[in-house]
């Protein structure tokens, strides 16, 4: 039924938490997650042309690069930032979804397609503003994020392993993985701690996923002056004032 | 968006042919059974002809049209499902209707409410069509309070031109089918220039610096990187944008085929000779209108996705 499920009080919302400041843009959440999926929910992921010059294909989870510049900085910021489903509480992909196949789950909030009922009409795709579905044009059907639904209630795995494979795979733990519908939840502190932000909030869709913005720059580090002179530091031993002294001497 | 060819031909010739059948159902309410079993026979057959194309040709869009049975099932939230269901649901009265009308049933106190439910169902039907695209959030251009009107204004002005073409055909022409025609297709021309000067007017909000929520004070944001080295399906269904300049060129032909398609329609009136081929030529303008005006509907509506692959504002 693609009407959405009438939330708990304690809804539990599982969803994903992404560090801006920390994603160095590797692409291994992105291939992490194609490996998995294409042999899991859903499967498989299909890819078009592999092998020309111009491969295409079915991913779940992209990674944009974007240049932030305010006027007054003379270096620009790169910010790395990974983009899938959002796993909203007010999907409109699900609501405009005409065969049930587009579906939220009750019990932990995961936005699905079904894959045997779809009839690929891609009308949810047009109603997601985070570009989170993508049509498999070999099989006929949508596809979409699952947050790995298939590994992370998998009792065949570690407990340490029961999460979705792009964090799992991501390096510098940009990732985070939890209930954000529990405050005490580590993935909910973060957000606290850090801002986490919704994408687009105005438009109402309610994103569960939280991005962390990156952190502030020192301004010094930002400006492209030339540095000073050694011998204005403040000594922190005695060999850098002996070093100093040299300095000096040999700069006579 | 990218404008597929299925769903430009699916919502342009169901709608000439909703439009037709619901002018016919006001035909038979007002007028009883029909003076020509030729005439309406073959009216009724165009009508539901050209619904049936249409609902056909919207199949060949689904990448599973085998499965298309299940989009019946949704009517509670998905407006796409409540056409559906009301496409289907119309061939009910309709059918009733051309029987009546046409006189293979013989209960002609019914004839006017099957001519009223099948009106009904027709409007009913156009409009879920437009609430589709009119309840996308995502779409600014399709996000406006024209774009239900301009559905409909454009289903009843190609089906009034469509009867008056196939009236005089049968030597049924009559001038207060032109008068109709007239009126729609003027009504389409004045509506559809509004929602165009409402789509420019209305300021584009939303920018990559929003969608993206990385400039906290004041910053710029850039595409630096693209995600992929190929197109991506978002990019092939969601960033076509036909580049402005062709956009007015084509806004103006819409505007010029609505003129000629009026002016066609009012050069029927003169002469009984001539209201054939005009009407005929009447038509086949309103049609072209409705197509062009279909295809730019979709080539300049903007997907807000479209800020994550680099767009400024949309």
């Amino acid at each position: 039924m693609t009407s959405l499920p009438t939330p708990s009080s304690n809804q539990k919302k599982l969803g994903l938490v992404i560090d801006l400041d920390t994603c160095v843009g590797c692409q291994a959440c992105a291939t992490s997650c194609k490996e998995w999926n294409t042999q899991g929910y859903s499967a498989p992921l299909n890819d078009r042309q592999a092998y020309s010059a111009s491969p295409e294909g079915t991913w779940l989870n992209r990674i944009h690069g974007y240049e932030v510049k305010a006027p007054e900085d003379e270096q620009s910021r790169i910010v790395h930032f990974p983009r899938s489903c959002l796993h909203c509480e007010e999907p409109a992909c699900v609501t405009v979804c005409p065969t049930g196949a587009s579906y939220k789950r009750a019990e932990d909030g995961i936005v699905l397609v079904n894959p045997e009922t779809c009839i690929g009409c891609k009308l949810c795709s047009w109603a997601c503003p985070y570009g989170a579905r993508e049509y498999d044009y070999d099989h006929g059907v949508m596809k979409k994020c699952t947050l790995c639904v298939d590994r992370i209630y998998n009792d065949n795995f570690a407990v340490e392993d029961r999460v979705p494979a792009c964090v799992k795979a991501c390096p510098t733990g940009a990732r985070h993985f939890g209930d954000l519908g529990d405050a005490e939840s580590k993935v909910s502190r973060l957000v606290a701690e850090r801002g986490g932000y919704d994408l687009l909030p105005e438009m109402g869709y309610k994103p569960v996923n939280k991005y962390l913005p990156p952190r502030k720059r020192s301004s010094e580090k930002m400006k492209a002056t030339p540095s000073e002179p050694e011998t204005m530091s403040e000594g922190k031993s005695r060999v850098d004032d002996f070093f100093r002294w040299a300095d000096r001497l040999l700069s006579r | 968006m990218h404008p597929a060819y299925s769903v430009i031909l699916f919502t342009t010739a169901s709608g000439a042919g909703y439009g037709l059948l619901a002018l016919l159902g006001l035909v038979g309410f007002n007028h009883g059974r029909a003076s020509s079993l030729w005439f309406g026979g073959t009216a009724l057959v165009i009508a539901l002809g050209l619904i049936t194309l249409g609902l056909l040709s919207s199949t060949f869009h689904l990448g599973r049209p085998e499965r298309a049975w299940r989009a019946f099932s949704q009517w509670r939230s998905s407006w796409l499902s409540r056409e559906g269901v009301a496409s289907v649901i119309t061939f009910a009265p309709a059918l009733v209707f051309g029987a009546l009308w046409l006189g293979f049933l013989d209960e002609p106190r019914w004839l006017g409410l099957a001519g009223l439910a099948t009106v009904l169902m027709c409007a009913v039907t156009v409009f879920c069509t437009a609430k589709i695209y009119s309840t996308l959030t995502t779409i600014r251009q399709w996000h406006q309070p024209l774009t239900v009107p301009v559905y409909l204004a454009f289903a009843l002005a190609t089906g009034a031109v469509l009867l008056m073409a196939i009236a005089s055909v049968f030597g049924l022409y009559q001038i207060f089918q032109a008068g109709l025609a007239v009126v729609a297709l003027v009504l389409t021309l004045v509506l559809k220039i509004l929602y165009w000067r409402g789509i420019d007017s209305d300021p584009k909000t939303r920018t990559i610096e929003a969608a993206t929520g990385l400039a906290r004070q004041g910053e710029k944001v850039r595409q630096w990187e693209v995600p992929h080295t190929a197109e991506n399906f978002i990019m092939k269904e969601m960033g076509f944008v036909v580049a402005r300049k062709h956009a007015e060129k084509l806004r103006r032909t819409v505007m010029i085929l609505l003129v000629l398609a009026i002016l066609a329609t009012v050069l029927t009136i003169p002469s009984a000779t001539l209201a054939i081929p005009f009407s005929v030529l009447a038509f086949l303008l309103a049609a072209a209108a409705a197509a062009v005006e279909r295809w730019l509907f979709f080539a300049e509506a903007q997907h807000v996705v479209s800020l994550y692959y680099g767009t400024e504002r949309a």
